[in-house]
């Protein structure tokens, strides 16, 4: 497994947060996925091992919470929320925008490895309604030209990556 | 009768400019002087106060808050637990988030004060997954807390320590369910557990006494300790009281998070007057009071009965636009305050597309324990999805409403209520409208029809 130093700095530290090591799942895999991308079956053992517990402890909890992924997504997360308060204020065009615009359907990579898009559930944002959630930032009122907006702007910083 | 202005207590310094998240402004601001106070009073002080004021929770149950902590199993010789439920995800509500990421030294302070009062040494705060950013902010927030002495052992001088530590969530609904929230913290999939016997007051975190409480909830707990449980109840209506956080969403002019004064606010005056009325050129056809869990009301209902009004039995003959926004009314009318979110449709909405939306919703989030939940919800999600999608039938509606008949009172938690709710209560009152959708769905669709589902 390899992990960065400071993981495993944090993953020990929060280890301690519980009294009964099976607590800390959670905050593991986050700590994992945050720093590799996702969750390999290498890291649901390893997890398995460091908590003691059997590996289908581990694997029940990566397959239930939908925040954990088995596999590498894009560069980027875009989530949109699909909840009622937003499909009311138009969230189902925000979504088919930067599906459009990424040229890819939901929970796939994008053909230029950029974005992921994810339909999710609500995000509990409703007055500014439609929301979406870019990697870890919120943005809301995200009607179908803002989403636009939003796209070009990360295609833009994928250019000056380059 | 115009509407009461605002009573901004939880959200007084909500963006407010100038106002940052960091320890010294909140201490600029007055803060931490009710924790200072509360720590030389006899803890069954604080729990009394709490009993008197009697607030009632605000993530969504409206249970009352005294009563629970008195529930605590203080003789077990087990360490007692405090939860914060910071899961907010209860489609329509934004109040938790706001708090947490402009005000967190103030749900800080409220549970030190809980904590001081219960005899609680741990804390931990869930909090979605989806927060990130709120979850870094409330780190920071309590090792500056912990810095002054008000979070850690021996605070302020005394005897009495606590610790708190932020546990993030991972995506799922049903982890705002109490007993849910343990299971995800004791590091499983979030299943409920049945209740009796798994109270979290008895059997909870670790099989030890805990408090599961909602971060709103927890700010009242603070203004409470400050002004006293009596004052408290003098705000807001009789067995309704202290203000709380309505959060209206969808078809209106002017959406967003109010603070009012529990049934001091009716929905009209909430909607048309707060929020400035319908959108330009519709008319409101149905609001869902309480969370997307909440039964829906529909516009031009009238409800009608006996209530309480001090100590007489009064009649009551209300429009959608009378019932004041408290728990008893809204309960007295079939539906449930629930956690204060407002969602509001328009003559623009087909009811059934709205069914879909919120079928899909709850399959999704169902943790699948219980066959009745795990099975009917796909169903009821399926019909409707159909119904908008593929081939509809005049008496889809009856069948949907027997998938959800089944489901309600026959699961482990109240989640089968909360996904049974509201395809009885949308096949209830549009009854008509899921007959003729057959038909209906045929015309050619405006352009502005919305796509729900």
């Amino acid at each position: 497994m390899n992990l960065k130093s400071e993981t495993l700095t944090q993953i020990d530290e929060v280890i301690l947060h519980y009294p009964t090591k099976r607590s800390a799942t959670l905050p593991l895999l986050h700590l994992i996925q945050e720093d590799i991308g996702y969750i390999p079956q290498e890291a649901i053992e390893w997890v398995a091992a460091k908590l003691e517990l059997q590996p289908i402890n581990v694997y029940e909890v990566v397959t239930f919470y939908p925040m954990f992924r088995q596999k590498p997504i894009g560069r980027r997360h875009i989530k949109v929320c699909r909840t009622l308060s937003c499909a009311l204020m138009g969230g189902y065009k925000t979504c088919a925008t930067f599906e459009k615009e990424f040229a890819t359907k939901l929970g796939e990579v994008s053909p230029d490895g950029e974005a992921t898009i994810e339909f999710v559930e609500c995000l509990a944002s409703c007055g500014t309604a439609p929301v979406v959630l870019i990697d870890d930032d919120l943005y809301e009122n995200v009607d179908s030209a803002k989403a636009k907006r939003l796209s070009d702007k990360i295609k833009a910083e994928a250019q000056r990556r380059v | 009768m115009p509407a009461p202005e605002q009573r901004r207590i939880i959200f007084k310094h909500i963006d407010e400019v100038g106002y940052t998240n960091d320890i010294d402004c909140y201490v600029r601001n007055g803060g931490y002087e009710v924790l200072k106070k509360a720590v030389t009073r006899k803890p069954e002080e604080l729990v009394d106060e709490v009993k008197k004021s009697g607030l009632r929770g605000r993530g969504g149950a409206g249970f009352p808050c005294g009563v629970k902590w008195s529930l605590l199993d203080r003789k077990s010789g087990k360490p007692i637990y405090l939860v914060v439920n910071a899961d907010e995800s209860e489609p329509g509500t934004f109040k938790d988030r706001y708090i947490m990421h402009q005000d967190p030294h103030q749900l800080i302070e409220g549970i030190m004060i809980a904590c001081f009062a219960n005899n609680v040494k741990q804390t931990y705060i869930y909090i979605r997954g989806e927060f990130p950013h709120g979850a870094r902010i409330l780190e920071k927030a309590i090792s500056e807390a912990r810095e002054k002495n008000f979070v850690g052992p021996n605070i302020l001088g005394t005897t009495y320590g606590c610790e708190i530590y932020v546990h993030r969530g991972a995506g799922a609904y049903i982890c705002g369910e109490e007993t849910g929230l343990i299971e995800s913290l004791e590091g499983k999939r979030p299943y409920p557990r049945i209740k009796p016997p798994y109270f979290p007051a008895v059997l909870g975190l670790y099989q030890c006494p805990t408090i599961v409480n909602n971060v709103e909830t927890l700010c009242h707990v603070k203004y409470i300790a400050e002004v006293g449980g009596e004052a408290y109840a003098k705000i807001g209506t009789p067995n309704n009281t202290g203000t709380r956080i309505l959060c209206v969403s969808g078809h209106v002019q002017r959406p967003g998070y109010y603070e009012f004064e529990v049934g001091k606010i009716t929905l009209g005056q909430l909607l048309n007057e707060v929020c400035g009325g319908p959108l330009p050129g519709r008319t409101f056809k149905a609001v869902i009071p309480g969370g997307s869990s909440a039964k829906i009301l529909k516009v031009g209902e009238r409800y009608k009965g006996k209530r309480k009004v001090g100590a007489d039995m009064v009649d009551y003959d209300w429009g959608i636009e009378d019932v004041p926004m408290d728990f008893d009314s809204l309960g007295m009318i079939g539906t449930m305050g629930g956690s204060g979110g407002v969602i509001v449709m328009d003559d623009s909405v087909n009811m059934v597309d709205a069914l879909a939306n919120i079928n899909a919703f709850y399959a999704h989030e169902s943790c699948g324990q219980c066959t009745p939940c795990r099975e009917g919800s796909l169903w009821m999600k399926k019909i409707s999805a159909r119904m908008v999608h593929g081939d509809a039938r005049p008496e889809d509606g009856a069948l949907l409403k027997s998938v959800a008949d089944q489901i309600a009172g026959r699961t482990i938690c109240a989640f089968g209520e909360a996904c049974a709710w509201p395809t009885q209560s949308f096949i209830a009152k549009f009854g008509d409208e899921f007959k003729a959708y057959p038909e209906s769905k045929k015309a050619p669709k405006q352009d502005n029809a919305l796509e729900l589902v």
